[in-house]
């Protein structure tokens, strides 16, 4: 793929054995990733996790420690970064502000002395609705304005690959979600690969195809964001996306397809294809939305697994659902999301409960993985502050 | 205040004092500055715009009487319009040469080394250092470095780039040398000071949107630094054409490079031509003025940020 042209479609991106180090620390242990031409792809996770190097050595801003990037096949890791087919979305925008909004977008295209500069210039801005801005300078934008000017000055490129650098992060939320709406339909319009990296779970769920969360420099997890969030395989990933449940238990059989497992509060069974370790230690988990709450013990039909009896020691009323978390005796503390089918909560704090789920809910993760969905659950901040100094400070 | 008659009485009221008092003070904080700016800019140039005009008195010993005599201006500038010339051409080698030399201090300080701190104040330092010996000295040591007798000359002629009569003071380019070092720190510093401010994401940007290192400096960095680089100028251009240390045949000049400051120090000092000199003073004024008014212009200062 020339710099010279535009990009007929998305390219593959293909990272081979990327390890990152700055002095002091390790941005990167060890990456390998094959992101398919025209995905939507999102690199999930908290700040420091390596998401944000990653992009930067995509882009070429940095250079790898040891690694391959290959881009539609072609191996990009020595090429100076205006030379690769791609272009970034920055978090800060990185708008030129002693230029015009359409000399801004423009600048792409007139390096590469691409043909009909202006015309193809207002084109990407009515794609983003701001043609009407065109003259005016990014400072006398809003925040959301000036979001959608650095999209426009990007993918006017038709880049083969389009990398954003967490781009809504600075938005309220409306706008955030009007933006996320528009992204996708514009992805889905010019066939381009986006690669994403965001630390927002919501926003990879709702808009990526394939989410990768990164931790620590690694990928934990990689797979759609249904597979995710349905068959969590770390601690990390189980909490980090979305909430979990998780308790410890002891693996007692494994028959038929079948792990059964004894906790403080009863024995669980699951399918075994959704454990990680079929022996010894294990952590049982569920997400609060697939437990049922039942002010008595129900009957065991082999069919669900029964937790209980335990208390209800909060209740917070969210409209749509009701939060219960409940204390079960030996196993700690259990949250369950029960839609709202009547009007308001059906228990009150201090009432006695059972939980029941079906058994192909639940998942098994090993037994480090309660300790590692600590941390996930502290990992979440809104702001990449570690990223942004370091990015800083890289930069000269 | 045609609004405020509009807006009922109670809701401005509390504001109006304040805002009075607020007035006063800000005028009682401008007082000195005036004052001095009237006695020491104001009246002086007025004195001499009036003694310009007058007529010189050959008989006593720098006097003059008041007059409307414009045939000064006319005289000076047919007796010196060559010292006027090379002054500007002079000042602006300088400027050029300076901002030449400064860009890349300024760029290696204010960007390249901007996260060590220590470092960045030490080479700072180093950049003012020449401050704290006098102007005059320095000029000196560069006549005592560059004379006839001095290391460079010795070396230039063992390796025959000199012949036995070249000279370097006394030259043009000794001149231009001593402008050009002596205004350093005057280019440095605002150069500094727009680059020390330059948002880094932004080159990342312009090398994202295929722009080389070479061509994200002249669209992206150099735009961005015009401040500093027409501050910078400014602020050598303008006391360059005007200096009569370097150009003086006691520093760095000779016969042949006399600038329009030497010839008012000689007008005011040793010919005691108050008239000439004074009408002299003016005129430089005046082309200055004219001159930057149009390059600030031309820079469009008012369209940056």
């Amino acid at each position: 793929m020339a710099a010279g042209a535009f990009a007929e479609s998305g390219a593959d991106l293909q990272l081979e054995g990327i390890r990152k180090t700055f002095p002091g620390f390790t941005a990167i242990e060890e990456l390998d990733l094959l992101i398919p031409a025209g995905s939507f792809f999102a690199l999930l996770g908290p700040s420091g996790c390596g998401k944000t190097t990653t992009l930067r050595l995509v882009a070429g801003l940095e250079d790898p420690t040891a690694g391959r990037i290959l881009i539609g096949g072609q191996d990009v890791t020595a090429i100076k970064p205006h030379k690769r087919p791609v272009n970034t979305v920055f978090q800060s925008y990185a708008l030129f502000p002693h230029m015009s909004v359409i000399q801004n977008v423009e600048f792409g295209l007139k390096q590469r002395k691409v043909p009909d500069a202006v015309t193809k210039a207002h084109e990407a801005l009515r794609l983003v609705e701001l043609d009407h801005v065109a003259n005016r300078r990014p400072s006398q934008l809003s925040g959301g304005q000036q979001q959608r000017v650095a999209l426009a000055r990007a993918i006017v490129n038709r880049p083969a690959l389009l990398l954003l650098d967490e781009p809504l992060g600075a938005l309220d939320l409306k706008l955030r979600r009007q933006m996320q709406l528009e992204l996708k339909s514009i992805q889905a319009e010019v066939g381009l690969t986006f690669l994403h990296v965001t630390h927002d779970q919501e926003e990879a769920m709702t808009m990526a195809d394939t989410v990768a969360v990164m931790n620590h420099g690694r990928i934990e997890q990689l797979g759609s964001p249904q597979e995710l969030y349905e068959l969590p395989r770390t601690g990390f990933v189980a909490s980090f996306l979305g909430q979990s449940n998780l308790f410890p238990a002891e693996v007692e059989s494994t028959s038929g397809g079948l792990i059964t497992a004894r906790t403080a509060g009863g024995v669980v069974a699951m399918p075994a294809e959704r454990a990680v370790v079929t022996s010894g230690a294990i952590t049982v988990g569920v997400r609060p939305e697939k437990l049922r709450l039942l002010s008595e013990e129900p009957a065991r039909d082999g069919l669900e697994n029964v937790l209980g009896p335990g208390r209800i020691v909060d209740v917070s009323f969210a409209g749509a659902s009701t939060q219960y978390i409940l204390e079960i005796p030996g196993l700690g503390e259990a949250t369950v999301f029960e839609q709202n089918m009547v009007f308001g909560s059906v228990f009150t704090a201090g009432s006695e409960v059972w939980v029941a789920w079906r058994r192909e809910h639940t998942f098994g993760l090993d037994a480090a993985a309660r300790v590692e969905a600590a941390e996930a659950a502290r990992g979440d901040e809104p702001e990449d502050i570690a990223d942004s100094v370091r990015v800083d400070g890289e930069a000269a | 205040m045609a609004i405020s008659a509009l807006v009922p009485a109670g809701t401005q009221a509390p504001h109006e004092p304040e805002r009075r008092r607020g007035g006063l003070i800000a005028l009682a904080l401008l007082v000195p500055g005036l004052a001095y700016l009237a006695l020491f800019f104001l009246v002086p140039f007025v004195s001499l715009l009036i003694t310009s005009f007058g007529i010189n008195d050959t008989a006593t010993y720098g006097g003059y009487y008041y007059a409307f005599y414009w045939q000064n201006y006319v005289d000076v500038i047919a007796a010196y319009w060559p010292q006027f010339l090379r002054s500007f051409w002079y000042a602006l080698l300088a400027t050029v040469f300076a901002l030449l030399i400064s860009y890349p201090i300024a760029y290696f300080i204010g960007v390249t080394i901007r996260e060590r701190k220590l470092l960045r104040n030490l080479l700072l330092v180093l950049v003012i250092a020449p401050f704290f010996i006098s102007f005059l000295l320095r000029t000196l040591a560069w006549k005592q470095i560059l004379s006839d007798e001095g290391p460079v000359v010795g070396v230039l002629q063992f390796v025959g780039l000199m012949g036995p009569q070249d000279h370097i003071t006394g030259t043009p380019f000794a001149v231009v040398f001593g402008l050009t070092y002596n205004f350093i720190p005057f280019m440095t510093l605002p150069l500094f000071a727009s680059l020390d401010r330059l948002d880094t994401r932004l080159i990342e940007a312009g090398n994202d949107l295929y722009a080389s290192n070479a061509s994200t400096f002249w669209k992206v960095t150099f735009p961005l630094s015009l401040p500093g680089v027409i501050s910078g100028t400014l602020l050598t251009f303008i006391p360059a054409a005007g200096d009569y240390v370097n150009a003086s045949q006691s520093f760095l000049g000779g016969p042949g490079t006399a600038m329009i400051g030497n010839v008012i120090q000689s007008k005011f000092l040793i010919t005691v031509n108050y008239p000439q000199a004074a009408a002299l003073s003016i005129l430089l004024m005046a082309v200055i003025v004219v001159i930057v008014g149009f390059y600030v212009r031309r820079a469009g200062t008012d369209d940056l940020l």
